[in-house]
């Protein structure tokens, strides 16, 4: 069992209380996932010369002033923004290029995510706890993607944690589980798609990036998705303006929507959205198996 | 425990905003004799809100409520004015379960006995081995709903998913809108006066003015009831 929130602002004046509205979502999602989360944050793009890497590191004690001094000697000009295990670089050197002095010089340390709009949190511990570890109610922006998780089949570790990330400003949720991950592993490992955990939703979400890197739409892409995704998934996926949702076609796992002229919330149960302002006027729905619902940034 | 509890008339109201739920469980597993009403104001999603009452009493819960609402009742007339989550009115086997808004999977399923009102939409897996109770849903049911029905009757109002009726034994069902496919051994029959007397009654006990004449009937053709080795493509 998994939880799974997601929250698109469309009042932009909202937009700073992104965390504020989001904070109870995540922890209302617990008894559905007490042992790890994380969070996909879009916020307003830095230029299009900047790429924003999240990074992170397990080992409480890091010392990032270090990696911090390092990296800038490195890449010449850099901005770090450090959370407790956790940094956000941001630079006009290319991503892969920190990605390769991370991997050389700090093993321990792991790319969480890289975009113009995205920073990625994800660890263990009861969703709470995270929230409170990453201060995730001072977040603003206008849309995340967020995860509870109760493991199934892949143990409890950070790198395991969802939201997985593929490519830039891309990140994917999940609630369910794949029957055949290994095969969809299997055939991008042979198109030279690396992975970085052995959980099945990383198939997932590298198997959707791989048809959007192609130039396909994401609808499109999903369309593929259901012919050859085997298991129980409820996805919800996060791009630097959009947010989408699936069901597989037997609906085996819960998804509800609730959507208002100020916002579109998303969670597994409407237990974690009954807090929302102007919920009990909002038109409320479930998704319907095998169909495909985007909503994107005004 | 009952010092906490509000008495309004002849309603007694918790409020799961500052009440746990299983004050309210509890209490509604008590003595409920010469109470006529119980309310619940924000259920907000709460799970196993009213599973296994056993006394004629009436509980409104004011707004959406989580999984298994009003599971395992009996005799209770349980309303859910707003929307009701996964396993809604499960194994009831007595009594009246209404919800306000849509259910999702699963609702009324193995209900042994009692009346599910649904007014809304169901999810997948309406009536899923249904076991002798009735269902009416007002809107649409969504596929797979009543696989393996035993006993017990459905009426839907207006369209069904896929696989409708799957394995039907003895249970039948009434829709009134399109069907996108029926399951295995599951077909449509003509409707008897004994059928439109049926849709009649289960109609108005919901509340709800269609005309029976415009339902159809669905039922077992039987062919799964007996095993046949030529024919394994079927099961």
């Amino acid at each position: 069992m998994c939880g799974i929130v997601g929250l698109l602002l469309k009042n932009k004046a909202l937009r700073p209380r992104l965390g504020e509205l989001m904070v109870p979502m995540l922890i209302g999602m617990t008894e559905r996932g007490p042992d790890s989360s994380g969070m996909a944050v879009f916020g307003e793009p830095v230029m299009n010369s900047h790429r924003k890497v999240s990074l992170y590191c397990g080992d409480a004690g890091f010392n990032w002033r270090h990696l911090e001094g390092a990296l800038l000697e490195f890449l010449g000009d850099a901005q770090f923004e450090v959370k407790a295990n956790h940094c956000i670089v941001t630079s006009k050197a290319k991503p892969d290029e920190i990605r390769a002095w991370v991997g050389r010089h700090h093993p321990s340390v792991h790319v969480l995510s890289v975009g113009r709009s995205i920073d990625l949190y994800k660890d263990v511990g009861l969703p709470s706890e995270v929230a409170a570890r990453y201060a995730f109610k001072n977040f603003a922006g206008s849309h995340l993607v967020g995860h509870t998780r109760m493991a199934t089949e892949s143990a409890v570790t950070p790198q395991n944690a969802h939201p997985y990330t593929a490519g830039e400003d891309w990140c994917l949720v999940h609630n369910g589980s794949l029957a055949n991950p290994n095969s969809i592993r299997r055939m991008l490992e042979k198109k030279g798609i690396r992975f970085e955990s052995d959980c099945d939703t990383e198939g997932a979400c590298r198997y959707l990036h791989w048809r959007l890197d192609m130039g396909e739409t994401l609808e499109t892409a999903l369309e593929h998705a259901f012919e050859d995704f085997d298991g129980f998934f409820t996805l919800l996926m996060g791009t630097e303006d959009k947010l989408a949702l699936v069901r597989d076609p037997f609906a085996c796992k819960p998804a509800v929507v609730a959507e208002t002229d100020d916002y579109v919330a998303i969670a597994s149960e409407f237990h974690s959205l009954a807090h929302l302002p102007g919920v009990k006027h909002a038109n409320i729905f479930e998704p319907k198996p095998s169909e495909v619902y985007s909503w994107s940034v005004q | 425990m009952v010092s906490s509890v509000k008495a309004v008339k002849d309603a007694v109201v918790f409020d799961l905003a500052v009440q746990p739920l299983r004050e309210l469980n509890q209490y509604l597993h008590g003595d409920l004799q010469g109470v006529k009403g119980v309310t619940v104001e924000n259920p907000d999603g709460a799970h196993s809100i009213a599973v296994g009452m056993n006394a004629a009493v009436q509980v409104d819960i004011n707004g959406h409520a989580g999984y298994y609402a009003a599971g395992m009742n009996q005799h209770a007339s349980v309303v859910v004015h707003g929307n009701a989550g996964p396993g809604c009115a499960e194994n009831m086997m007595s009594g009246r379960v209404e919800v306000k808004g849509f259910a999702s999977g699963g609702a009324g399923a193995s209900a042994h006995g009692g009346l599910l009102v649904i007014q809304g939409d169901a999810g997948l897996r309406c009536g899923i081995s249904l076991k002798g109770g009735n269902i009416v849903v007002g809107g649409d049911v969504g596929s797979f709903s009543a696989f393996m029905a035993q006993a017990g009757t459905m009426v839907i109002c207006g369209d069904a998913g896929d696989g409708l009726g799957d394995s039907l034994y003895e249970a039948v069902l009434y829709v009134r809108g399109e069907v996108k496919s029926l399951g295995a051994d599951a077909r449509f029959e003509p409707m008897a006066d004994t059928d439109l007397a049926t849709v009649k009654q289960l109609l108005a006990d919901a509340g709800l003015s269609h005309k029976a004449s415009e339902f159809k009937r669905i039922a077992s053709a039987k062919t799964l009831y007996h095993w046949n080795a030529d024919s394994k493509q079927t099961y």
